[in-house]
């Protein structure tokens, strides 16, 4: 993980690649490594789609060892969907793979100038780019059968679909997960565009010979990772409540909390929740021989994923996030759990935001276009994107330009990103990380549901404004972080209450790495990402106007508890005051 | 007087997913908790009406009591 490996697609004779030392970014992975990037060699004000753009892939710190849950993979450029900085973040195989073979990050750069699409294998020999125009506009589950066939079955794969061939704003990153499907997403931010627009339809990655990367102080390395793995399985939610029911186990509690965004936005809680919840979800899915717990990657301990089948017990998709059956479900009033579930796999296929595309859909609804509740319309619509017909091409471009296109004023998002699945009158803390948040509406950001709702790390008053910044901006230094050593996102769970896990994370990466980080340096470097990625937004013609929630939140009362985003503006601007 | 009582995922194991019971007044969440039967080192999560809330609350007539064991997602 000591070389960058840079790929030119505009350079004359065709694409070139050549593999440079790490320099001034040692000590960088992941989000630090793809912000950094981004933050000091693109052009804030250039066009996302034009050849000044960068798509920057990269493990994480600890991707490639063999600590459990270090598979993250992150995905950075200048976004399309917010024309602000974008790390997108994914699960699955490649960032493993990638680290094994020695890559603390691919940079694509420039633009090809014939209109070619190109295939990249890496392997221990080296790099190959190839043109090849029979992938256009391939789906992405053909793609990766068509790469396993060619290839052999130890590769792992990061693909676009066709959204991403068409540049669309919601399109997203594919990553093959351990069975070789590509149904973990680098989702966000159009990011899929990005690559598109560089004319990469497949990065095939293949670490057959390569050893897998060996920590500095071996013996210290395997007794943390002992810790920290016995502290994940201890702790009820990483331990127990992640594994039997997944990420939709949340759909319950928002709902019950009144946080959980319905008929787009306009209503609190929703009356078929329970026929698309995480326990229906799980007993569907073992019912019909499909599979509740399942990891993403290998190495992952806390199996939050699953496999789900059809009413015939044929695979259908992986077992849809909490986010995306929020998204496609409340959200557009939606109780079909297989309807839903289609709708998953035709986005994973087309290479689309599950989150973007569900909320587009419904502000589609609230425009008239198509009613809430009709599932098979709002199929039909997703299918229309991956045919790229006018109407798919508008739908593709997010919520944010289809409200515009379409003449609606509810329209959830922020930076023109579209609001994943917590309301932010009553689940204030989540408001604050959207509004202010370099990535636009994004919950991962700073997870302040945690708090706020799941009594993890504490309890801040939901429907209360006091304390809310305090707790997101600690929570976007700690993520940064987080996402800046490969680690999943949901260790948090167990590390903001267990302090010998939190240690035992440490402990990982110091006798890995030779390092030697401490609760307070830890905090450093989230921040110091944080500020490169608002100082490049800020570059780009951000202002604090960018960081707020829509008007109609602080407005507009949402049932039951009838409440009003009511975090002032004033404080919204002291969230990177540190 | 009724209580609405919810239970959510692992505490629905051998019991019910929701249930409207008649209590007497003064009623506190912890007499239900221990009238159905749950330990209650499993619950993590209590609210009333939607909101948080704690096991000792007075329950008022036609409450929702909703409770679910730790929980996480994202």
């Amino acid at each position: 993980m000591d070389k960058i490996l840079r790929i030119d697609m505009g350079a004359a004779g065709g694409p070139k690649a050549k593999a440079v030392p790490i320099g001034e970014y040692a000590g960088l992975g992941g989000r630090a490594l793809t912000s950094a990037v981004i933050s000091k060699e693109v052009p804030p004000e250039c066009h996302p789609l034009s050849a000044d753009n960068k798509l920057v892939i990269a493990p994480g710190l600890l991707s490639g060892t063999a600590a459990a849950m270090s598979g993250r993979l992150s995905v950075g450029c200048k976004s399309p969907l917010t024309g602000g900085i974008k790390e997108a973040n994914s699960g699955g195989q490649p960032a493993q793979v990638l680290a094994r073979l020695g890559f603390a990050a691919i940079i694509l750069e420039g633009a090809s100038k014939a209109n070619d699409l190109y295939r990249i294998f890496i392997n221990k020999d080296g790099v190959t780019i190839t043109p090849d125009n029979s992938l256009k506009m391939m789906l992405n589950y053909d793609l990766v059968e068509k790469m396993k066939a060619e290839y052999g079955d130890k590769i792992a794969c990061i693909s676009i679909g066709p959204a991403g061939e068409m540049k669309l704003a919601a399109s997203s990153v594919a990553c093959t997960d351990m069975e070789l499907r590509p149904t973990r997403h680098a989702g966000r931010g159009g990011v899929g565009a990005v690559m598109g627009s560089k004319g990469v339809k497949v990065i095939v990655l293949d670490d057959t010979g390569m050893p897998m990367r060996q920590p500095k102080d071996p013996d210290k390395f395997k007794k943390a990772n002992k810790e920290f793995t016995d502290g994940l399985k201890k702790h009820s939610v990483t331990g127990q409540g992640l594994p039997a029911y997944g990420t939709n186990v949340l759909t319950n509690i928002l709902n019950e909390a009144g946080g959980y965004p319905t008929y787009n936005f306009k209503e609190g809680r929703f009356a078929g929740a329970s026929k698309i919840s995480g326990e229906t979800e799980a007993a569907l899915e073992t019912e019909r021989g499909g599979l509740a717990t399942h990891g993403c990657h290998r190495g992952c301990v806390i199996r939050c994923s699953g496999t789900y089948h059809d009413k015939d017990g044929h695979y259908l998709t992986k077992q849809p996030e909490y986010e995306t059956v929020w998204a496609h479900g409340g959200h557009c009033g939606i109780d079909d759990m297989d309807k839903i579930a289609m709708m998953d796999f035709l986005e994973d296929n087309i290479g689309l935001d599950t989150i973007e595309t569900g909320v587009t859909i419904g502000v589609a609804m609230e425009a008239g276009l198509l009613k809430f509740g009709d599932a098979d319309a709002a199929v039909k619509l997703v299918k229309e994107i991956g045919q790229g017909t006018p109407l798919g091409r508008i739908i593709g471009s997010g919520a944010a330009v289809t409200g515009k296109i379409f003449g609606v004023e509810r329209v959830p998002v922020v930076k023109g990103q579209a609001m994943p699945a917590y309301d932010p009158r009553a689940v204030e803390g989540m408001g604050v990380t959207y509004a202010t948040t370099t990535m636009g509406a994004d919950h991962t950001a700073g997870y302040a549901v945690a708090t706020n709702i799941l009594k993890v790390g504490g309890f801040v008053d939901p429907l209360k404004p006091e304390g809310q910044v305090e707790l997101s901006r600690n929570l976007q230094i700690a993520t940064a972080f987080i996402d800046s050593t490969g680690m999943c996102l949901f260790i948090a769970f167990a590390i903001l209450d267990q302090p010998e896990t939190f240690q035992a994370y440490l402990d990982l990466l110091n006798s890995c790495l030779g390092l030697s980080f401490t609760a307070d340096n830890v905090a450093e470097y989230g921040k110091k990402v944080l500020s490169m990625e608002r100082d490049f937004n800020k570059r780009a013609g951000f202002t604090s106007q960018q960081d707020r929630l829509p008007g109609y939140f602080k407005t507009q009362p949402i049932a039951p508890h009838n409440v009003t985003f009511k975090v002032k503006d004033e404080d919204l601007d002291k969230v990177y005051n540190w | 007087m009724p209580i609405t009582v919810k239970l959510f995922a692992s505490l629905r194991k051998g019991r019910f997913d929701e249930d409207t019971r008649v209590y007497a007044s003064g009623i506190t969440g912890r007499s239900i908790v221990r009238d159905i039967g749950i330990p209650e080192k499993e619950i993590r999560l209590v609210f009333v009406n939607g909101r948080h809330a704690s096991l000792e609350d007075l329950l008022a007539d036609g409450d929702t009591l909703a409770l679910f064991p730790p929980i996480g997602g994202g």
